[in-house]
């Protein structure tokens, strides 16, 4: 076990590499210069090579390259061009926004994705499995735009009941710790302060979860119907086994595997995707944060950015791959 | 095949039942935060959280569509960091409350001599920054000391206003000097007629020397001036918080105790935010949701006086518009009055010069190219061009105060050009990317604008249409020596009158030579809820709040 996740850490090497290689010539080939859009429309000529030189953005750009590979190394992320920060520095309250709002958006789009789909599998073509596929087709083809203005007009404007926006009340604040809200509420023992931290990701993480919610339920359906027809669940049955055990204890065993690979692609495309619901409910996350890079051709933002969400991206799956053997003693990695 | 019920399921019930009680656990809370909703749910419109906050308050939410890049103003160029460095800084002079007439500032008084070389500033007394250090003489000598010593990269606005840095020769500031406890004495190497103009700009905020030597460049994340309000803390992409300077010089201001500048990106969603009533102003509001929100009696809209336009460059070195008949065809063959009403909402006037009617020197004898479609032809058979031509036509890819919505802006110009045959294909690329296309000559026909900075004449004509801006903002290419030698007069020009002239002869050669189809002096659009009181929109875009409350 030990050797093989070893060797998958090893794995990882060529992949981040060749990402950041990627990523470095696609930022380079865009046209745009940093410089003139950190400087803005006033910028005189002088002042914008000034400005390219102190970036060292008249190197050629292996040099360029290589430098941010030997920063890399010594886990130095680069500096913002925009902020003169270090992206190390400040990327952290993005990123536990980020991972905060996915995080929840996930145990929602499981919970309700996977119970939709077992009993849309186990009452086949009844009315339940054809309403919930029906609205897992329209879930998985909602723009999350209208839908997450449509969630704000109707339970914040008409009922009142949530928030529009943003991940606390503002006019009462939370002293952060560790950047993750929850956490830092329940840790302090303020409940009434996490009952408003949790009011506000419940528009954001549905909004959200909305997709992968779709997703995993018909996976979900497609891959319990596989089962329920094997001898085993046959067997399980007419031993006189109640159909919620067969259902819920035999058959998902075994039909949740694929469901798994699913949820941590999922969870994978929510950090890195989250850039429209971040937007329209004011989250600030790392979504925002690499899309509003972009704009500024913020490079070392751009590029570091994006390899801490490939980062977490394959650690995720290489969770799941172990939560396999977790789960089916069948499979075993050596 | 039937699964080994020995050990395998037994072992992994285990697991199961830990993870299943996790859920339970992460359900629970979930379900925690649910209730909560509903037992608070008036919480969001009160006044205050209640919570841990005292009841009297007074906390103004300001929604705004982006982050500020650094709170130091002197190192950036952008609208969203001087929203909030307007209040935590004073300026040596300001701009009038709604106009870009100058007023005492931390200078109370000042004299220019008569040659226009030298600047006598009587500034206030006992006044404090707010780590405690004395405002005097040598503090504002101090922070015309580190700005004179920066770069370009470093200090942009400095090197942009006053001409360079040092002993640069363009640099029009000779020295500095204290020559009293409060007197400050200014010489120029030149006169510079918008001088105290650019003075009152928000970069040119006098910062604590104490301060700014001691953290270096941390003082962007710690700012400390002498303004109404003091910094508190800066959570990056969602709030700047600024509380109340209980020793501001002014007396019974500020009038807020706390003040919240909180990025919303999505114009609706900003919109939604105010009226859940979790903000208290917003910006950039859309034209047309102005009657929404002028119906709504918990909502008052509150208009910016407009010191911007809104045009489409024509790109004066590509064919066909190196021809000035071709451009003037273009001007008549544009209803400008069409699309304020339709995209504008109505909220904007109709440009016939390169800048706004509040800008001192604005030439209003000049008649505007009316809508005609026919005179459009005659003039385009007269080029040559009897049977039109094909044509880009570039459409802004994001609003701007300027411009609500190029797509639709452009939409509209396209059947107004087909009207006298010519064809145009709508094009749109990335802002960035936009904008060095642009630059780089590459659009037939774009649209743009710009915001002024300081409310003077050479802040748009100098700028955006003079030959020495070709490459960076002279979008279009356009040159013509004798607008070039009038406009660098009018820099050094230090009667007002004279100055003014020289800008009116400007205005007729540019409307003659037609580069742009000047389109739009356009409203900008706030609104905030029926609570808060004095809240006056600056046109540059940089609110002071010293003097607003909330009822």
């Amino acid at each position: 076990m030990l050797h093989y996740i070893g060797k998958r850490l090893l794995q990882l090497i060529p992949v981040l590499l060749g990402m950041t290689f990627i990523v470095f010539m696609i930022i380079r080939a865009i046209p745009g210069d940093p410089a003139q859009v950190i400087l803005g429309q006033q910028a005189s000529e002088e002042a914008i090579k000034a400005l390219r030189t102190t970036l060292g953005l008249d190197n050629p750009w292996y040099i360029q390259y290589f430098d941010y590979l030997k920063g890399l190394v010594t886990g130095d992320l680069g500096q913002s061009l925009r902020t003169r920060t270090p992206v190390v520095d400040e990327v952290w309250p993005y990123l536990a926004a980020t991972i905060e709002l996915s995080v929840f958006a996930v145990i929602i789009a499981i919970i309700i994705g996977i119970n939709a789909g077992i009993i849309s599998a186990w009452f086949q073509n009844s009315w339940f499995d054809y309403l919930a596929m029906v609205i897992a087709l329209i879930g998985v083809s909602m723009p999350i735009f209208w839908l997450g203005l449509l969630n704000q007009w109707i339970f914040s404007i008409e009922l009142g009941l949530l928030p529009t926006s943003g991940r606390l009340n503002v006019r009462d604040p939370i002293e952060s710790i560790t950047g993750f809200y929850i956490i830092d509420t329940l840790v302090t023992g303020q409940f009434d302060q996490l009952a408003t931290v949790m009011r506000h990701l419940i528009l954001p993480g549905t909004a959200l979860a909305t997709i992968p919610m779709a997703i995993i339920a018909r996976m979900t359906r497609s891959s319990m119907l596989e089962v329920m027809r094997s001898d085993y669940v046959r067997t399980a049955r007419s031993k006189g086994l109640k159909m919620f055990w067969v259902v819920y204890k035999h058959a998902l065993k075994n039909a949740i595997i694929p469901v798994l690979t699913i949820i941590g692609l999922q969870m994978g495309l929510l950090l890195g995707g989250a850039i429209l619901t971040e937007t329209i409910f004011a989250w600030p996350g790392i979504g925002r944060y690499i899309y509003e890079a972009i704009g500024f051709r913020d490079y070392p933002v751009i590029q570091s950015g994006i390899l801490i969400v490939a980062f977490i991206f394959v650690m995720i799956n290489l969770f799941v791959d172990l939560l396999y053997s977790l789960i089916d003693p069948r499979i075993k990695y050596d | 095949m039937i699964i080994n019920k020995n050990g395998g399921v037994n072992l992994g019930n285990k697991k199961i039942m830990s993870l299943a009680f996790l859920m339970l656990l992460l359900i629970s809370t979930v379900l925690y935060g649910c209730s909560g909703g509903s037992e608070e749910g008036s919480e969001g419109n009160g006044e205050t959280g209640g919570e841990g906050e005292s009841g009297g308050e007074k906390v103004l939410i300001f929604g705004r569509g982006g982050d500020s890049v650094s709170l130091d103003p002197i190192t950036v160029t952008d609208g969203e960091s001087f929203k909030v460095t307007k209040n935590i800084f004073d300026t040596l002079v300001n701009f009038g409350e709604q106009d870009t007439e100058i007023e005492g500032g931390l200078a109370s008084e000042w004299e220019a001599a008569e040659d226009g070389l030298t600047y006598t500033f009587q500034l206030e007394e006992g006044v404090t920054f707010h780590d405690g250090t004395d405002f005097n003489a040598e503090a504002v000598v101090a922070n015309f000391d580190r700005w004179a010593a920066g770069d370009a990269d470093q200090f942009p606005y400095y090197g942009s206003m006053f001409g360079g840095f040092g002993d640069e020769e363009g640099h029009v500031i000779e020295s500095v000097e204290a020559t009293g406890d409060y007197e400050v004495t200014i010489t120029l190497k030149r006169p510079m007629a918008p001088f105290l103009k650019n003075l009152a700009m928000s970069p040119f905020g006098i910062a604590s020397p104490t301060a700014f030597e001691e953290q270096g460049d941390a003082f962007g994340d710690n700012p400390v001036g002498t303004g109404p309000f003091k910094f508190v803390e800066w959570n990056r992409n969602d709030t700047v918080r600024i509380e109340k300077n209980e020793d501001y010089w002014i007396d019974g201001e500020p009038k807020l105790d706390e003040v919240v500048f909180r990025s919303i990106p999505d114009n609706s969603g900003r919109l939604n935010a105010l009226l859940a009533g979790e903000i208290d102003l917003a910006d950039g509001i859309n034209p047309s949701d102005a009657e929404t929100i002028e119906g709504d009696e918990n909502l008052q809209l509150f208009e910016r006086p407009s010191m911007n336009v809104g045009y489409l460059g024509l790109t004066n070195t590509r064919e066909p518009f190196n021809d000035p008949l071709v451009r003037q065809a273009m001007n008549h063959a544009i209803d400008r009055q069409a699309i304020i009403d339709a995209f504008f909402e109505g909220r904007g006037e109709v440009a016939k010069n390169p800048m706004p009617p509040v800008i001192s020197g604005y030439n209003d004898s000049i008649e505007g190219y009316e809508y005609d479609p026919e005179k459009a032809k005659e003039l385009l058979e007269e080029a040559g061009l009897g049977d039109g031509f094909e044509m880009e036509l570039w459409a802004m890819p994001v609003p701007r105060p300027y411009m609500p919505d190029g797509q639709k802006v452009a939409e509209a110009i396209q059947s107004d050009l087909a009207e006298v045959g010519i064809t145009a294909e709508i094009v749109s690329y990335e802002w960035a990317t936009y904008l060095e296309k642009a630059a780089n000559g590459e659009a037939d026909a774009f649209l743009l604008g710009w915001t002024g900075d300081n409310g003077d004449a050479d802040n748009f004509l100098y700028v955006l249409l003079d030959q020495d801006n070709i490459g960076s903002n002279n979008y279009t290419y356009y040159e013509n020596q004798e607008l070039h030698d009038i406009l660098i007069e009018a820099q050094t020009e230090v009667d007002e009158e004279v100055r003014n002239d020289l800008y009116m002869q400007a205005q007729e050669i540019i409307h003659e030579d037609a580069p742009w189809v000047p389109l739009a002096h356009s409203t900008p659009l706030l609104a905030g809820g029926s609570n808060v009181i004095d809240f006056k929109a600056h046109p540059t875009g940089s609110d002071k709040l010293s003097s607003v409350d909330l009822e």
